[in-house]
C-alpha cells in the first residue's frame, strides 16, 4: 500500500460518495434553519431531499455494470456469448423515481404555501412574519 | 390588461418556440409509448409533454394556452389519469386476479399478453395524471394577481391536491 | 372472501379522491366520501374480526410473491390501527360542519374531501403494508394532505403552521427514507418481515445502527415525541376544528404503529432494548413530554391549543408504554391509541360546535356556556375527566395498565410520575369545566344568543364522549386486542 492509498483508507475517503452527500445533506439542512426568506427554506428542503435521492442512486451502481437491459439474443440466465453480463441494480432507481414526485408535490405545496402566506402578511420573511403575528395576534 | 411582454415580441424566441414545441411532444409521446421496450414510461413523458406545453405558454401567453387547455380540463385529466390506473387494477381484481395483477387481464392466453396491456395502460394514465398535473400547477402558479389573494384562486389546495394525485 | 378484497380498504378511499375531482357536487362529494368511509369501516372491523386470536391475512400486489413484490399484512395490529383509523374517519365524516372549512369555497368543496379521502387512504396504507418504501410513499401522501388540511383554517397563521408542519414532516419523511435505505443496503430487501429474518442487529455494525437512529428520528417527527413536537401545536390549533379532531385522533397514532413496529419488528426488543438501551432516552423524554407540555397546557388561554399541548403529554404516556418493552406496558401504550383518539376526536369535535355557536374557543369567552350549551358542555367534561384518568373513563384504563407495566419493570419512581403529571391534567381540565360552569359572562361578550348545537354536530361528539365512558367499563374488546398485539409486537411478528 503506497502513501495516497493509505491516507485514503486511514480518513475513509474511500466512501467519498457518502462524504459528499453528507455534507450536501448539511448544506440543505443549514439553509432550513439558518435562512429566513420562506422560499430559500423551500430550496434547502430540495437539497435535504437531493442528498437522500443520490444516497439511494449511488448504492444502485454495481462496479462494472451496465443498464439492466436485457440484451436482444441474452439467455435466461443473463449470459451474452459465454459471458455473464453485470447488470446495476434497477430497483433503487425506481424508488427515487417515487422519492422525487413526493419532492415535486412537496415542493409544489411548499411554494403554495408561501404564495399564501405572501399575500396574508405581506413578506416571504419568516422573521418579519413572526413580528406580524405579534402585533396582530 | 397588462401589455404584452417584451419576451413575446421577441420574433427569435417565437419562431423557435414555433418549432420545437411540435417535436417536443412528439418527443413525449415517444417516450410514452417506448417505455414498454426501454427506459421512458409515463412519469417522464407527462413531464416533457407538460414542459412543451409550458414552453409554448411562455412565448405565446398563458392565456393562449388556456384556450387550447383549459384549467378544468387539467384537473379533469388529472383525476382520470389516476383512475385510469386504478381501473386497471380494478378490473384486475374482477376476472380473478389481484389488484393490479395485469396477467389476470388476458385469462386466455397463457403468454405476457396481458402484461404487456396492464403496463401500456397503467403507464398511458400514469401519463396523463402528471402532464395534466404539471399543467395546473403551472396554471396555479402564473394564473395569480395579488388582488386574488384572498377571494379568488386557492393554489394551496389546487397544487397539493395536483401533486399528491400524480 | 375478506382476504379477497382486503386490498379495497387502501383503494377505495385512493380512488374516491379522483373520483370527487370528477364529479364536483358538493353534496355528493359529502355522502359519497362519507360512504366510501363506512365501507372501509366495514372492511376494517371484519379484518379484525378473522384475525383475532393469532390469524394473519397476506395479499400479494399484483400477484407478485414476496419478498419480491409488495405484500399488504394484516394481523391483530394492523387490523386494531385500521379499525380506529376508519372508525374515527367516520365519526369525523358524519360531523356535519355546516359549511365546511371557512377557507374552501363551495365551488371547491370537491377538493377538500379528495385531500381528506387522500389523508385516510395513506394513514390506512401505512397500517396495511408490509414494505418498507412503500410505508413511505403513504407516509408521504397522508402528511401531504394534512399539510393542506391544516392549512384551510381560516386564520392566516393556520398557512404559516401548515408550512412549518410541511418543512418538519418533510426532514421526518427523508430521514425514514435514508434509514430504509440503509435497511436495504444491509439486507437486499424492503419486506418488512423479508428484513427482520436478514438483519442481524450488532452495535458494531454502525450502518444497522445509523439506520435505526434515522428511523426513529423521523418517525419521532410526525409522531410530535417531546422535544420535536413544535410543530403539533400550531397545526392542532389553526386548522379547521374537524381536521383537528381527525388528525389528533389518527394520525399520531399511525406514526406510534410505525414506531413500534420498527422497534420491535425489524430491529427486535432485545437489540433495542437491551443492547441499545434506547429506553434511557425514550424514558426521560416521555416523562418530560407528561410534565412540561401538560405544564404548558395550563398555561394556555385558548381551547384548541390547550388541548393540542394535552396531545403532546399524551403521546408521551404512549411512548412510555413503548419503552417498558414488556407486555403489559406495551399493550398500555397500544390501547391508549384508541383510547386518546376517542377522547381528543371528541373533545376536539367539542371544539367545533363551541365554534360554531360561540365564535371563539378563547376560555374568556366560554364563560358561563354550561348553561346555554348543556350538552356540548357535558361532552366536554367527560372528555376532561377522561383526560385526567378517572375511573370509569378510558384514560382510567390505559393509565391503570401503563403503570402496572411500568412497576412490573420496577421503575417505581416512573410510576409516581404517572401519577404526579395525572394532577397536572386535572389542572387544566379543572380551569376550562371552571370557566365553562362557574364563572359568569363577561359584560362585553353576551351569550344570550348562545344555543346548543345542532344535532349534526352534536350526535358525532356524543358517540365518542359515549364510546370514552363504554370502553372505560367494558376493556375486554380494546384491551383485549392491544394486549394480543403487544404480545405479536414482542415475539416480533406483525
Amino acid at each position: 500500500m503506497n502513501l495516497p492509498e493509505a491516507l485514503v483508507s486511514s480518513v475513509g475517503w474511500g466512501l467519498w460518495a457518502y462524504w459528499l452527500l453528507i455534507a450536501l445533506m448539511m448544506v440543505g439542512l443549514y439553509i432550513v434553519i439558518a435562512r429566513d426568506n420562506l422560499i430559500k427554506k423551500v430550496m434547502g428542503l430540495n437539497i435535504f431531499q437531493a442528498a437522500a435521492i443520490l444516497f439511494y442512486v449511488t448504492m444502485a451502481k454495481v462496479e462494472g455494470g451496465t443498464a439492466p437491459i436485457v440484451p436482444a439474443g441474452a439467455d435466461h440466465a443473463g449470459g451474452h456469448g459465454g459471458h455473464e453480463i453485470v447488470y446495476s441494480n434497477p430497483l433503487p432507481h425506481v424508488l427515487m423515481l417515487t422519492a422525487i414526485v413526493v419532492g415535486v408535490a412537496t415542493t409544489a405545496l411548499a411554494l403554495a404555501l408561501a404564495v399564501r402566506i405572501h399575500g396574508d402578511y405581506g413578506t416571504s420573511e419568516e422573521d418579519e412574519a413572526v413580528v406580524y403575528d405579534m402585533e396582530h395576534g | 390588461m397588462k401589455p404584452p411582454s417584451r419576451v413575446r415580441q421577441m420574433p427569435i424566441l417565437r419562431v423557435i418556440a414555433r418549432a420545437l414545441v411540435p417535436v417536443i411532444l412528439l418527443f413525449g409521446l415517444y417516450v410514452q409509448f417506448h417505455g414498454d421496450f426501454g427506459p421512458g414510461g409515463g412519469f417522464q413523458a407527462g413531464v416533457i409533454f407538460a414542459a412543451g406545453l409550458i414552453i409554448f405558454a411562455l412565448t405565446f401567453g398563458a392565456e393562449t394556452l388556456r384556450q387550447v387547455v383549459p384549467v378544468v380540463l387539467t384537473e379533469r385529466l388529472m383525476a382520470a389519469g389516476v383512475l385510469l390506473y386504478g381501473a386497471v387494477g380494478v378490473v384486475a381484481m374482477f376476472l380473478g386476479g389481484e389488484f393490479l395483477n395485469y396477467s389476470a387481464l388476458d385469462p386466455l392466453t397463457t403468454g405476457h399478453y396481458g402484461q404487456h396491456l396492464g403496463i401500456i395502460v397503467i403507464e398511458l394514465g400514469v401519463g396523463i395524471a402528471v402532464a395534466a398535473t404539471i399543467m395546473r400547477v403551472y396554471y396555479a402558479f402564473v394564473g395569480r394577481r395579488t388582488d386574488e389573494d384572498r377571494t379568488g384562486a386557492d393554489p394551496a389546495l389546487d397544487a397539493g391536491a395536483g401533486g399528491e394525485a400524480s | 372472501m375478506i382476504e379477497k378484497i382486503l386490498v379495497l380498504e387502501v383503494v377505495l378511499p385512493l380512488l374516491a379522491a379522483p373520483v370527487c375531482v370528477l364529479v364536483r357536487h358538493p353534496r355528493f362529494c359529502r355522502l359519497f366520501s362519507l360512504g366510501v368511509v363506512a365501507a372501509c369501516f366495514a372492511i376494517a372491523v371484519a379484518l379484525l374480526v378473522e384475525v383475532r386470536g393469532g390469524g394473519v391475512i397476506s395479499y400479494q400486489l399484483g400477484g407478485w410473491p414476496p419478498p419480491l413484490g409488495i405484500e399488504y399484512r394484516v394481523s391483530t395490529i394492523n387490523a386494531y390501527l385500521l379499525a380506529l383509523v376508519t372508525a374515527m374517519a367516520l365519526v369525523v365524516f358524519s360531523f356535519d360542519s355546516r359549511g365546511g372549512p371557512p377557507r374552501v369555497p363551495e365551488q371547491r368543496r370537491h377538493l377538500y374531501y379528495a385531500v381528506f379521502l387522500l389523508c385516510i387512504s395513506g394513514l390506512l396504507g401505512i397500517a396495511i403494508t408490509g414494505d418498507a418504501f412503500n410505508i413511505f410513499v403513504f407516509l408521504e401522501i397522508s402528511s401531504l394532505s394534512s399539510y393542506i388540511l391544516v392549512s384551510l383554517g381560516g386564520h392566516r397563521r393556520a398557512v404559516m403552521s401548515a408550512f412549518y408542519y410541511l418543512v418538519m414532516g418533510t426532514i421526518g419523511g427523508v430521514f425514514f427514507m435514508l434509514g430504509v435505505g440503509l435497511l436495504y443496503q444491509a439486507t437486499g430487501t424492503l419486506n418488512l418481515r423479508d428484513i427482520a429474518a436478514r438483519l442481524e442487529p450488532s452495535l458494531d455494525d454502525r450502518g444497522t445502527v445509523l439506520a435505526l437512529a434515522l428511523l426513529v428520528v423521523g418517525i419521532s417527527i410526525k409522531l410530535a415525541v417531546f422535544p420535536l413536537h413544535h410543530w403539533l401545536p400550531n397545526a392542532y390549533s389553526f386548522a379547521p376544528p374537524k381536521v383537528s379532531a381527525f388528525l389528533a385522533a389518527t394520525a399520531t397514532k399511525v406514526s406510534f404503529y410505525l414506531l413500534a413496529m420498527v422497534l420491535f419488528t425489524i430491529f427486535g426488543a432485545p437489540f433495542v432494548f437491551e443492547e441499545l438501551r434506547l429506553q434511557a432516552v425514550l424514558l426521560p423524554l416521555s416523562i418530560l413530554a407528561m410534565f412540561l407540555a401538560s405544564g404548558a397546557a395550563i398555561f394556555q388561554t385558548d381551547l384548541r391549543r390547550l388541548l393540542a399541548y394535552s396531545s403532546v403529554a399524551q403521546i408521551g404516556y404512549m411512548t412510555l408504554g413503548l419503552s417498558t418493552a414488556n407486555a403489559t406496558g406495551l399493550a398500555g401504550g397500544l390501547v391508549h391509541l384508541f383510547n386518546h383518539a376517542v377522547m381528543k376526536g371528541g373533545l376536539f369535535l367539542v371544539v367545533a360546535c363551541l365554534l360554531y355557536r360561540v365564535g371563539s374557543v378563547h376560555i374568556d369567552a366560554l364563560a358561563g356556556i354550561g348553561r346555554r350549551m348543556p350538552l356540548t358542555s357535558a361532552a366536554l367534561v367527560i372528555g376532561g375527566l377522561s383526560l385526567i384518568g378517572v375511573p370509569g373513563t378510558v384514560g382510567f384504563v390505559s393509565k391503570w395498565y401503563l403503570v402496572s407495566g411500568v412497576l412490573e419493570r420496577g421503575w417505581t419512581a416512573a410510576a409516581v410520575l404517572i401519577l404526579l403529571s395525572s394532577l397536572l391534567a386535572l389542572v387544566y381540565v379543572g380551569k376550562v369545566v371552571e370557566v365553562v360552569y362557574f364563572r359568569k359572562p363577561a359584560e362585553t361578550q353576551p351569550i344570550d344568543h348562545v344555543r346548543e348545537a345542532p344535532l349534526g354536530m352534536l350526535a358525532p361528539a356524543w358517540v365518542l364522549a359515549a364510546a370514552a365512558v363504554f370502553f372505560g367499563l367494558t376493556t375486554d374488546w380494546t384491551y383485549g386486542v392491544a394486549r394480543e398485539a403487544a404480545e405479536l409486537l414482542l415475539a416480533g411478528g406483525i
